[in-house]
């Protein structure tokens, strides 16, 4: 295999002097041994507005290092949150007495360039860095002023943020990878809550893009004002199986509960309800399932995967069909295929492991949105926000049960407020039982994107 | 970590430009982990991070910045950071002198203490150890992953008004993951033993006996009927998670929520919230339980405060800024993550006092209801009250019996509503640790409960 270097992106300089440290620190591999070296450096801002005053501001940068060691198909880890010259070398020896005590296994070994070029995803304002503190600060008290008057039922703004990051990372590795990525991205983020005597009820709301020009305080207000507002008067609603509508929000978090079960290392290991399921019919025939890091629009877009290499559009189900999974390179060796370029790592501290960056569904009819979907469905419950996702869902028994606040849905339109109320079903018979997928396909913070779903027999707890 | 003069020096920096109140919080933090999966020592993993975060309080306003810098010049530069922000969010300026700061408090570590080692070779032989037990519990458990971590945390904290304190916490946790497979698909069963303390935890804990639990759960749901759906009695088995008390009433009694009027409980100190039988701890000084530490990440040292006594409610949970507020003294409630995070108000260990019931006669005297042998995590909404919690392991309980296991859910209750539902505490005390998130922001807490009845709660099956 040609050890072809990948290198830079679209729209602007890399971090050459982050890639020059790792090249550095990659050097000192010892012979029998190869050394992955991953470096990043960040600054974020954050103004939490309250009551008219700024209630705190922070200002930070931070920098660090995580290296990876693998000798005889051992692998070990080790990270330090600094650069200072005298960690890296210290980090490194870590890593190395760490590769010691590994399980000899043939199929550890650090990712090697698989020719496929990285595509150009420009994720960097340029203009971010010279918005000055001032500016930020008047963001946040625009933000909480605007939520505070928007609706005479609104009590109370309890957080009204701002916030932005800048992260520059670069991955090196004797192995020849050489990649360097940036990016850039702010918020607006909004909670309030609505009163009417003594009910209370709360939302929240949220704007994000790569900067301060992409943000919306208009959408993020009245996100959170609407669906604090129209939650007032919710009561414990009424028991019996129906068919639930998920919010574009809310559809997002589904979307990343069922990604974990597509990870190529839970499929392998045993922990995933999809394992041996290739070629069958998983869900209805509107399921069809991508993962594209390389669209643009995405919150999670990447030119490259946590382990240097370009990130790729993988087709993972498709008219219902089980066609795949994601992996990195570990978990594609284990499973006798390669690497779908979908190793993910939570920073410098964090090992990569394959998993999802843009998560999307195939939209249903062009036109059809949240309203179109209601009135398909005629009768039913719409949910707006779910808890205990990560107490009531289990991605490898596929059981899920999570409390819920909606509105019931009659004759097509939303009605009565309800909560305090579950929805329950498994993963596998909602995804068979998938009834409707909006067209109104929406990029929010995370690994899937939103869009309003319909899932048909799901039972509801309450009164 | 840091000599006092200096960081005297550094305090009155951070003033120099105005503002009420200043604070240098030093962190040194070494962590190490291991993991065994699929049968074999998969990942060791070690980590060192240390630096400094400074607040400046002007009026209303807090300032923030934090530094990975600790020499003199990084802690005034970091200093002069938190200053200029806490100006430019327009707070009121005032001047103050700092005195020389006072003696130290807490427990202050040696100098230098050497890093976090331990012994490699002895934390994967408990792995070694935990992964064949579970696999000897049965054929059907196909997957076993067994993680270790340690990790130490040396902090230094000094503020303007004389305060000087220091704390080394040294946490040791081992956790046990498994799969079990059967006709009906997979199931998992998870346990975990966590202490503030060291390698000296497992003279108390063996992995054997944990990854027993942790097979068995899995085995037991192999042949378990979906949850029931609607509302039952549940009775909670003594240490099943204690998240209950965390989520039902821990989160809306923190201050900070209480001062911006997102709580069920704000304005009803001295009311009845509970049932008689309820007497709510929240309590850092705890043995060697998880959320224990000898001060908090704001250097007060950690104490017993009594939340909810007899059902009535007699007091919140409070950090400096809340507490400075209300002109009142702080309870050893503030608590952050890292250096690189601002202290809010947190629990620590939270429990319910036991009861005078016999936890055999509870189930004996529930004719039809759900038992909940372990709960997984929980959320709750401080603002409505409602709440949710997870349950990993439960059965049935018909005629005064338990029978069948059932399939995990949610159950779903309203705080204040919940808490008058309980009719019946047990004597059988025990803590669980857990991780705690709040706005971000995860720190190590303790939940402790005896085995207690709720006489209506919504579960959240998949049963008509």
């Amino acid at each position: 295999m040609t050890a072809a270097p990948t290198r830079g992106e679209g729209g602007g300089s890399g971090p050459d002097d982050l890639v020059a440290l790792a090249e550095r620190v990659a050097g000192w591999s010892r012979p029998g041994e190869d050394v992955e070296v991953y470096v990043a450096r960040g600054t974020e801002t954050e103004v939490r507005a309250y009551s008219g005053e700024v209630e705190s501001l922070s200002s930070a940068t931070s920098a660090g290092i995580g290296i990876r060691v693998v000798v005889d198909h051992r692998l070990g880890f080790a990270w330090a949150g600094s650069l200072d010259e005298a960690v890296l070398g210290e980090t490194l020896d870590e890593a190395r007495d760490n590769a010691s005590f590994a399980t000899p296994d043939d199929h550890v070994d650090l990712a090697v360039p698989d020719g496929v070029p990285a595509a150009a995803v420009d994720l960097w304002d340029e203009a971010l860095a010279g918005v000055p503190t001032e500016d930020k600060v008047a963001l946040a008290l625009a933000l909480e002023a605007q939520a505070r008057g928007a609706d005479p039922r609104i009590r109370q703004v309890d957080a009204a943020d701002y916030g932005d990051g800048a992260v520059e990372m670069a991955l090196v590795s004797t192995t020849g990878i050489r990649a360097a990525s940036r990016r850039t991205s702010a918020y607006l983020s909004v909670g309030v809550i609505a009163g009417d005597g003594e009910a209370s009820q709360t939302g929240g709301g949220f704007s994000v893009g790569r900067g301060v020009g992409d943000l919306d305080s208009d959408r993020a207000t009245e996100d959170a004002v609407s669906r604090a507002v129209r939650l007032l008067g919710a009561r414990k609603g009424p028991s019996g199986r129906t068919t639930v509508v998920f919010d574009r929000r809310m559809a997002t978090t589904l979307l990343s509960v069922v990604s974990a079960a597509l990870s190529g290392e839970a499929v392998e290991k045993g922990r995933s309800f999809f394992a041996g399921r290739i070629g069958e019919q998983v869900g209805t025939a509107g399921l069809t399932l991508v993962d594209d890091p390389t669209d643009l629009r995405a919150y999670g877009a990447s030119a490259y995967d946590a382990e240097g290499l370009a990130c790729r559009r993988n087709v993972l189900v498709d008219s219902g069909v089980l066609r795949g999974f994601l992996y990195d390179t570990v978990s594609a060796s284990r499973a006798g295929t390669s690497s779908t370029g979908s190793a993910v790592r939570g920073g410098f501290a964090g090992t990569p492991g394959p998993g999802c960056r843009a998560l999307t569904l195939a939209p249903g009819p062009e036109g059809y949105d949240e309203d179109g979907v209601l009135a398909a469905v005629g009768e039913g419950l719409f949910v707006q926000s779910m808890t205990g996702v990560h107490s009531g869902v289990n991605p490898v028994s596929g059981d899920f049960s999570v409390g819920a606040e909606g509105l019931l849905v009659r004759d097509g339109r939303l009605a009565e407020p309800v909560r305090e109320i579950t929805v329950a079903s498994t993963l596998q018979r909602m995804l068979q039982a998938l009834v409707a997928v909006g067209a109104d396909v929406e990029w929010l913070p995370g690994i899937a994107a939103g869009q309003t779903v319909a899932v048909g027999d799901m039972q509801v707890s309450g009164t | 970590m840091i000599e006092p003069p200096v960081l005297e020096r550094v305090l009155s920096e951070a003033l120099r430009g105005g503002g009420e109140f200043a604070e240098v919080f030093c962190e040194d933090r070494s962590t190490s982990s291991a993991v065994l999966d699929d049968g074999r020592v998969e990942e060791l993993s070690s980590g060192r991070e240390r630096g400094a975060g400074i607040r400046v309080v002007a009026g209303e306003t807090t300032g923030f910045a934090h530094t990975a810098d600790l020499s003199e010049q990084g802690l005034l530069r970091a200093a002069a950071a938190a200053s200029a922000v806490a100006r430019s969010g327009g707070g009121g300026t005032r001047t103050v002198d700092t005195g020389p700061l006072g003696p130290a408090t807490g427990r202050p570590g040696p100098e230098e203490s050497p890093p976090l080692r331990g012994s490699k070779a002895d934390a994967l032989d408990l792995l070694v150890r935990a992964d064949d037990a579970a696999r000897a519990t049965g054929d059907a458990v196909t997957q076993v992953q067994a993680g270790y971590g340690a990790s130490r945390r040396r902090i230094l904290v000094a503020n303007s008004d004389g305060l000087l304190a220091g704390d080394e916490q040294t946490r040791t946790r081992l956790s046990v993951s498994c799969v079990a497979v059967g006709d009906a698909g997979l199931q998992t069963g998870y346990e975990t033993a966590a202490r503030t303390m060291g390698f000296e935890l497992f003279a108390e804990v063996s992995p054997e006996e944990l990854a027993g639990l942790a097979a068995r759960r899995a085995l037991a749901k192999l042949s378990a009927r979906p949850a029931p759906s609607g509302e039952l009695p549940v009775v909670l088995a003594g240490g099943s998670g204690g998240i209950l008390f965390h989520e039902a009433c821990g989160h809306g009694l923190e201050a900070d929520h209480i001062a911006k009027d997102a709580s069920v409980y704000a304005g009803r100190v001295g009311e009845q919230v509970a049932s008689p039988l309820v007497t709510l701890v929240d309590d850092g000084t705890v043995g060697s339980e998880w959320g224990t530490a000898a001060v908090d990440d704001e250097g007060r040292p950690a104490q017993r405060n009594v939340l909810i006594e007899d059902g009535v409610l007699t007091d919140y949970l409070w950090d400096w800024l809340r507490a400075r507020k209300e002109g009142r003294v702080p309870s050893g409630n503030g608590r952050r993550q890292t250096y690189q995070h601002l202290p809010m108000v947190r629990m620590t260990n939270t429990f319910l006092l036991p009861g005078p019931d016999d936890a055999d006669e509870i189930i004996a005297q529930t004719p039809h209801g759900v038992y909940v042998a372990r709960l997984g995590g929980g959320q709750v909404n401080t603002t409505t009250g409602d709440f949710v919690f997870g349950t990993t392991e439960a059965y049935l309980i018909e005629g005064g019996r338990l029978t069948e296991p059932l399939r995990d859910a949610n159950l779903i209750g309203n705080g204040p509503e919940i808490l008058r539902r309980i009719d019946a505490v047990a004597s059988d005390f025990a803590m669980t640790p857990g991780t705690c998130g709040k706005d971000g922001q995860s720190v190590p807490v303790g939940c402790g409960q005896a085995t207690l009845r709720l006489t209506g709660v919504t579960i959240g099956g998949t049963a008509e």
